[in-house]
């Protein structure tokens, strides 16, 4: 169980700072698409032998560069879409051939707490030392370019090389966490928590602050609840993912709405 | 020919009723997809396909008719999606992902609940990618119906639709209530969006409603011509993986084939890429002079 | 003898997609000047202004800043775009953003230095944005946005500012504001500045050298010198004639008389 909490932690920490960005560059839907690339991979490596980490990694990379040389040929979010669908249809074909069992399938689909084994911890740890190293790196070319790519190129900023980089790192986190929070929930944790702790706060190094312990409580809530009910954890990180989001709108409002009587 | 038309392809009835359905929603799928491609909804149109999953699954559970709860689940998920803001250009990422997961997390409750009541196994499999083979012929007529309505629905607000779509700005000039508008084509989407995943299964229902209208897009700018291609790319696709599907039971021998989702997405991928590369040749061949916009320049039908 | 211009477009000619836009562009710049480019919309002033920025390439000729070829984005030249969209929950405050236009462009984690924030103070102050400077980028109106644009660009001390049609969405009060804000920004802080705009009559007070773009050629050199019916004609290709009322300028196509006319692009009318 300790596993649980350490790779959901680790998971979290790093959903909820790539999440910042994603948010504020308005990825959500390349999130999205990019952890079932990561399911493709996954199913792949099951049929083929290969360790499972490998096959997300591999497979989430090649998603992330799929979507960006097809957005080269069409709108972003038409090659985003195509890059899904195709990811989710292998990874089908794939599941097909290798006659996996039902678990096996919703825990790669939906999350399975346990889905990262002790032997499996400090490759993913090292691979999550890796993104946060990558993000701290790219942090204010990476803010900037995300605000206002005219500015940040007149500014000397290459942004090809940032949104390249940036894509990689969202693809490690991706195939880092699906095999926890599952494919199809990932990108929760990506936009819910961080959209929330932009509400909240104003200055970017406390929103990505916030976005961070945002997922991080997610996270574990989710872990907690799905521990306890047996129900599955993607469930949880759907749901409570929306419900931050929705209290911090919630607040907002009231905020808002506190402030216009207080002025009236 | 014996290759590609493998022995008892036209004698199966599933297989008969599996082209047919499958044309049905390629066409409704193609109408409706240039629209949402052209309006940049193509997230919302994805989101809806697996809100519609979660209300199918909890149909199954409710022992409902699944028709109903795909097609209530996506109309109940816009009309989330519309409160949350989808529409304001503001906000609509952020809407559609946290309906999305939300959505999607019912789904794997649903989903999870369905496992413990039942001992059948592979419903997950069957909902989410869902096989046009396994749907009963029994399904064809309300599928006709709903697919009639939805056409007819949007060839109703087509003029008002395709002046929002293009240039909100000018429609509204024009007297167009874009909110309205806006609602109408979200529910005729659910609805389109709720018949193709109970028939094909979401990841295909997404393919269809993208895919082919996208290629059709490169290709022409006349919105009529538009659409027929779309059906065209749709139903095409869709008869090939139909058929190849069919094939790879006997490619692979032992029962065992690939499931038609693979390859109709395959193949919807497939002229995607081609029309890509037609479309690239001939603009090199053509200087145009006009500038390029993010937003395709479609001429009025 | 006289060092290098600040500025220097010598024989620049610019073609987009297989087409010339512009042609023969001949004009300089010097440290501390004013300078107008007016064009009509889609005469090619943000082209040009590509052109400087390094975001464009041209078919011939050569820009040269200080004697020097232009490489991409030089750091004397800053850059102010027309407008930028942000979304109003984007969680940078004014001052934020103002400070990325010091480093936001270098790598890595490190803290910032008291001497960053009190540039960055200096410059808020010196563009009047002191009393938003820790409101939400997202949630400024048109006027405010522009001044925090121009704080910046400004504070990373470049030697001259393009501004993209900084006016074209403020109403005139606004762009009084910003007119008197950028000549005070030239006087004190020894910037020089090209800004493009389509009415010219907002910065007659303030313009020390015009830029013409029309008809795919440019005219440089004083107000006086350049907005005269011989040289605009010239420019355009057919007869212009050229009004002045209460100091206001008025540019009128061909002998048709008043109406509307291809040049009357110019919506130069302000009689008193």
């Amino acid at each position: 169980m300790s596993n649980a909490w350490l790779s959901g932690t680790i998971i979290a920490f790093l959903a909820g700072s790539v999440g910042f960005f994603v948010v504020l560059r308005g990825s959500a839907f390349a999130a999205h698409a990019i952890p079932n690339g990561a399911f493709a991979g996954a199913a792949g490596a099951n049929l083929v032998g290969v360790n499972p980490l490998v096959g997300l990694v591999v497979f989430a990379l090649g998603a992330a560069f799929g979507i960006s040389s097809l957005s080269r040929r069409t709108r972003s979010d038409v090659a985003t879409a195509l890059a899904l669908v195709m990811m989710l249809a292998l990874g089908a074909a794939f599941l097909a051939t290798s006659n996996a069992y039902e678990p096996a399938v919703n825990a790669l689909l939906f999350g399975e707490i346990l889905g990262v084994s002790s032997s499996e911890l400090l490759p993913v740890a090292i691979l999550a030392v890796v993104c946060a190293l990558g993000l701290s790196f790219l942090y204010r070319p990476l803010l900037l370019s995300s605000i206002s790519s005219d500015l940040a190129v007149a500014q000397g900023i290459n942004v090809q090389f940032i949104d390249a980089a940036f894509l990689v790192v969202v693809a490690l986190s991706s195939a880092l966490a699906v095999p926890v929070v599952g494919a199809l929930l990932t990108f929760s944790l990506m936009i819910g928590p961080p959209a929330a702790a932009r509400i909240v706060a104003s200055v970017p190094h406390r929103a990505l602050a916030l976005s961070v312990v945002f997922s991080m409580l997610t996270l574990w809530a989710a872990v907690a609840s799905s521990y306890w009910t047996n129900l599955p954890i993607g469930f949880f990180v759907g749901t409570i993912s929306a419900g931050v989001y929705l209290s911090a709108r919630g607040w907002s409002f009231v905020q808002s709405r506190r402030l216009l009587r207080a002025l009236l | 020919m014996h290759v590609l038309f493998e022995p008892g392809l036209f004698s199966n009835a599933t297989v008969r009723t599996a082209l047919v359905l499958g044309a049905l929603v390629s066409i409704v799928s193609g109408v409706v997809g240039i629209f949402t491609v052209l309006r940049g909804q193509s997230f919302a149109g994805h989101a809806l396909t697996d809100v519609a999953t979660a209300g199918g699954a909890g149909a199954s559970l409710a022992a409902v008719s699944p028709l109903l709860g795909f097609i209530g689940g996506a109309v109940i998920g816009a009309g989330a999606m519309d409160a949350i803001g989808v529409q304001r250009v503001k906000n609509r990422d952020v809407a559609t992902g946290v309906v999305l997961g939300a959505a999607t997390g019912l789904a794997a409750l649903f989903l999870y609940l369905i496992t413990l009541q039942t001992t059948t196994t592979g419903s997950t499999q069957s909902i989410l990618f869902g096989s046009v083979f396994t749907v009963a012929s029994s399904t064809l007529p309300d599928a006709l119906v709903l697919g009639a309505l939805v056409l007819v629905g949007l060839g109703m607000i087509r003029r008002p639709l395709l002046m929002s779509s293009i240039s909100p700005e000018l429609a509204a000039a024009r007297g167009v209530r874009l909110r309205l508008v806006g609602i109408i084509f979200m529910v005729m989407l659910a609805v389109a969006v709720g018949l193709s995943a109970i028939v094909i299964g979401s990841i295909l229902s997404t393919a269809l409603l993208i895919g082919p209208p996208a290629s059709a897009l490169r290709v022409s700018t006349r919105l009529s011509r538009a659409i027929v291609l779309a059906c065209a790319f749709g139903v095409g696709a869709t008869w090939l993986g139909i058929v190849f599907a069919y094939d790879s039971y006997y490619w692979f021998g032992a029962g065992h084939g690939l499931p038609v989702s693979f390859f109709v997405v395959a193949d919807v991928f497939i002229e995607f890429v081609l029309v890509s590369f037609v479309a690239a040749r001939r603009q090199r061949v053509l200087t145009s002079p006009a500038p390029v916009t993010s937003r395709q320049h479609v001429e009025w039908v | 003898m006289a060092g290098p211009d600040l500025l220097e477009v010598v024989d620049v000619d610019v073609a987009l997609s297989g087409r010339m836009v512009l042609r023969d562009v001949n004009f300089r710049i010097d440290h501390g000047e004013f300078t107008g480019l007016i064009g009509s919309n889609g005469a090619g002033k943000t082209t040009l202004l590509r052109v400087l920025l390094g975001l464009q390439e041209v078919e011939h000729g050569r820009v040269l800043v200080h004697g020097e070829p232009l490489s991409r984005s030089n750091s004397s030249v800053g850059y102010v775009p027309q407008k930028v969209l942000f979304e109003t929950d984007v969680p940078v405050r004014v001052r934020d953003f103002v400070a990325l236009g010091i480093d936001g462009h270098r790598f890595g984690l490190a803290r910032r230095s008291r001497h960053t924030y009190e540039r960055v103070d200096e410059i808020l102050e010196s563009v009047e944005a002191t009393p938003f400077a820790n409101r939400r980028i997202g949630s400024l109106s048109g006027g405010e946005q522009q001044r925090v644009l121009i704080a910046h660009a400004l504070v990373s001390k470049p030697e001259l500012l393009l501004l993209d049609e900084p006016l074209a969405n403020l109403d005139p009060g606004s762009a009084q504001e910003i007119i008197q804000l950028l000549d005070s920004v030239v006087t004190n802080q020894h910037v020089a500045i090209l800004l493009s705009a389509h009415e010219m009559n907002p910065l007659l007070p303030v313009m020390d050298r015009v830029v013409y773009v029309a008809n795919g050629r440019v005219a440089s050199g004083t107000t006086d010198e350049v907005v005269q019916p011989e040289v605009l004609s010239a420019l355009y290709g057919h007869h212009v004639d050229v009004l002045q009322v209460h100091g206001r300028v008025l540019v009128l196509a061909g002998d048709e008389g008043a109406g509307v006319s291809p040049v009357a692009n110019h919506p130069a009318v302000v009689v008193d």
